[in-house]
């Protein structure tokens, strides 16, 4: 199969210790120590103050990486079409919905019922920043990273348009911690362009590939700072956005089935920043 | 780039009005409902319910007993009906089971599994041990378990984007098979009632208490169900055709649809102009038709305003229920059917026509030959699908 192109034009990350791409790609370079974790929720400055107070901490660690991604990509994000992902979207609702319907039902808020949707980011996300441009939100358990990352290059070659690629998962707690379990919050926003432009980063070549699969794992340092986290597996990826230097990546898509991203800086004026 | 036609090659989907295409035609021609007062909470909640029966003493096959749960119970029934396992089968020989991509939308997946666990927690605050299955407690479940259940071993997503999840599913497809990232596609869903959503639409007071009556005067909410629906798309076939989508969002609210319908407007004219038809061309649309107040009337009065009087436009809900993120399915096989066999479906328990929803819809079936057709599905979080279709590929 012949490989399509995509162009890195923003990136958005953020967990406690590496809160922001300024912390993070600097961190993941291995140019200074990781900071101790701040906070355990991102400012999200895209809300207005009362809304990001009520907000699910899904939502406001989506919505922090994605307006990052938009804005060091110079694109408005009423234009871009977005893909949102997650393993176990929103725990802390699962757990609360869960909890109350054993206990009775009818005490279920209706708030956090509509917010209990795996769209629930994006949804909130297109009213923040008065999208229109199709959304999509999925999930593929143990190969979400890799999904999402494919469904939005795929969008891009297809489409030729520029699409905003969103992956999270946030900390589980209560008993369903015991069966899906991640540490910690961790979310990773790209904006991909179909062209090159004065905002490119990086230059991305990708092909899905059958067979064995060894996915690319980041330096152990790296890793430590994500362990546990479901969406971990994004960190390679934003590891070597960080590096800026040529590198090949496997990210899984199936048992036996293998996204291979191939990595060159673009060369413009922020190639390497 | 616009989306490529492609055949459905098959098709199927069950719900509390049939278990198939002949029983679901059958029950659309007989104007037969399957809304029945709600006996699936412990606690009794008003309303109707479309319950599919007898899933409770069906399991699952053992060597796929891991993904055991009512909505995967549901879904393999789904995938037992009209030989659609038999063709999946013939496609994973044609192309490789690795070229045939799953794609599958649903609302709440198997969070039933979960709501059951905390219910049935031992003193240590464990699972107990028979949902210790760390699968069914992930709202990948439905997509993985699907694509074991078929042998597969290609491109695999949930797509969860609320009651337009399903029908999503086939944009998301359409594009895999137009990049050649896959030669065939099993789309579709499942979603099945939970206490998540028979409690947490009663909350948020959309609930009917008699079975819903879309686009009544007097309609006063929706009726929850449950479906699983599948279609195998591939470049070629003597089927149907999926000739063409629209996705966009209302940026609006989570749970209200925009006041003028602008996200819909939106996705209705995109599917339009990717299936290179005009308005005039559309026989029949099968609409969101919630029967919740707002919907309807938004959706009613786009439509008017859209399509003229030859277009036939009904909700089919009265049937089966909102199925929520299966209703994409769910309608676009009811659409393939009125294609197929020349049956506009009416609208099941549609008494007295509300004005403010315009002159389309329509209460009664209607007999004719139907060449192109549209099936909306609108969700929460302002997620809007419109699917076009046509019994051949024009021109």
């Amino acid at each position: 199969m012949a490989a399509h192109r995509a162009y890195v034009e923003g990136i958005g990350l953020w967990s406690p210790r590496l809160a922001g791409w300024e912390i993070a790609g600097a961190t993941l370079r291995g140019g200074r120590e990781p900071p101790a974790p701040v906070t355990t929720r991102p400012a999200a400055a895209l809300l207005p103050p009362t809304e990001r107070r009520r907000a699910p901490d899904a939502v406001v660690l989506a919505l922090e990486v994605a307006a990052s991604a938009c804005a060091m990509a110079r694109r408005d994000p009423q234009t871009l079409a977005s893909v949102f992902a997650s393993t176990y979207g929103d725990p802390a609702i699962s757990d609360y919905m869960c909890a109350t319907l054993a206990q009775d039902g009818a005490l279920i808020s209706p708030t956090k019922f509509h917010n209990s949707v795996h769209n629930a980011p994006a949804g909130y996300w297109t009213i923040a920043t008065g999208a229109t441009a199709p959304y999509t939100a999925l999930t593929a358990y143990r190969h979400t990273f890799g999904t999402a990352l494919l469904s939005a290059l795929a969008q891009v070659a297809s489409d030729a348009v520029p699409v905003l690629c969103v992956a999270y998962d946030s900390e589980t707690t209560g008993p369903i911690a015991t069966m899906a379990p991640s540490r910690g919050q961790l979310a990773l926003a790209l904006v991909l362009a179909p062209e090159p432009s004065a905002t490119s980063r990086a230059r991305l070549s990708w092909r899905v590939r059958t067979g064995e699969v060894r996915e690319g794992a980041p330096r152990p340092a790296n890793a430590a700072l994500a362990a546990g986290n479901a969406i971990a597996s994004c960190l390679a990826l934003a590891e070597a956005l960080a590096d800026g230097t040529p590198r090949e990546l496997v990210l899984s898509l199936a048992p036996r089935l293998a996204l291979e991203v191939s990595l060159e800086p673009a060369g413009g004026p922020q190639g390497q920043a | 780039m616009r989306p490529v036609p492609l055949n459905l090659t098959a098709y199927t989907a069950v719900c509390a009005a049939g278990a198939g295409r002949a029983a679901l035609l059958e029950a659309l021609r007989t104007r037969t409902g399957a809304l029945k007062p709600n006996d699936f909470t412990a606690t009794p909640l008003p309303g109707s319910i479309g319950r599919v029966p007898e899933l409770e003493s069906e399991p699952l096959p053992r060597e796929l007993a891991v993904y055991e749960c009512r909505n995967n119970r549901l879904a393999w029934r789904g995938l037992r009906q009209d030989g659609f396992r038999e063709r999946v089968a013939a496609a994973r020989s044609r192309y490789g089971a690795a070229r045939v991509a799953v794609v599958l939308g649903t609302s709440t997946s198997s969070i039933g599994a979960t709501e059951e666990g905390y219910r049935r927690l031992d003193a240590t605050g464990q699972y107990p041990p028979d949902l210790r299955r760390p699968i069914v407690h992930t709202p990948h479940s439905l997509g993985e378990f699907v694509q074991r259940a078929l042998a597969l071993e290609g491109l695999c997503v949930t797509v969860a984007t609320a009651c337009s999840s399903s029908a999503k599913a086939f944009a998301h497809a359409e594009r895999l098979l137009r990049l050649e990232l896959a030669d065939a596609a099993v789309v579709g869903g499942t979603d099945s009632l939970c206490g998540s959503v028979l409690y947490g639409f009663n909350s948020l007071q959309l609930v009917a208490r008699e079975p819903c009556r879309p686009f009544d005067l007097h309609r006063d909410g929706i009726s929850l169900g449950e479906a699983a629906g599948f279609a195998l798309l591939e470049r070629d076939g003597a089927g149907p055709w999926l000739l063409g989508y629209g996705e966009s969002s209302d940026a609006h609210h989570m749970s209200s649809p925009h006041p003028q319908g602008l996200g819909a407007r939106l996705a209705v004219e995109q599917a339009l102009a990717s299936a290179g038809l005009g308005a005039r061309a559309i026989d029949y649309i099968n609409l969101h038709g919630t029967a919740s107040r707002k919907n309807d009337e938004i959706e009613g009065t786009l439509v008017a305003d859209l399509f003229p009087a030859t277009t036939l436009a009904s909700s089919t809900k009265g049937w089966t229920g909102h199925t929520l993120g299966a209703a994409g399915i769910l309608e676009a096989v009811i659409t393939l059917l009125a294609l197929e066999h020349s049956l506009a479906p009416g609208t099941l328990n549609l008494s007295t026509p509300d004005p403010a929803c315009g002159p389309r819809i329509r209460r009664d079936n209607e007999a004719r030959p139907l060449a192109f057709a549209l099936s909306n599905s609108f969700g929460f979080g302002g997620s809007n699908c419109v699917l076009a279709f046509g019994r051949t590929r024009p021109r």
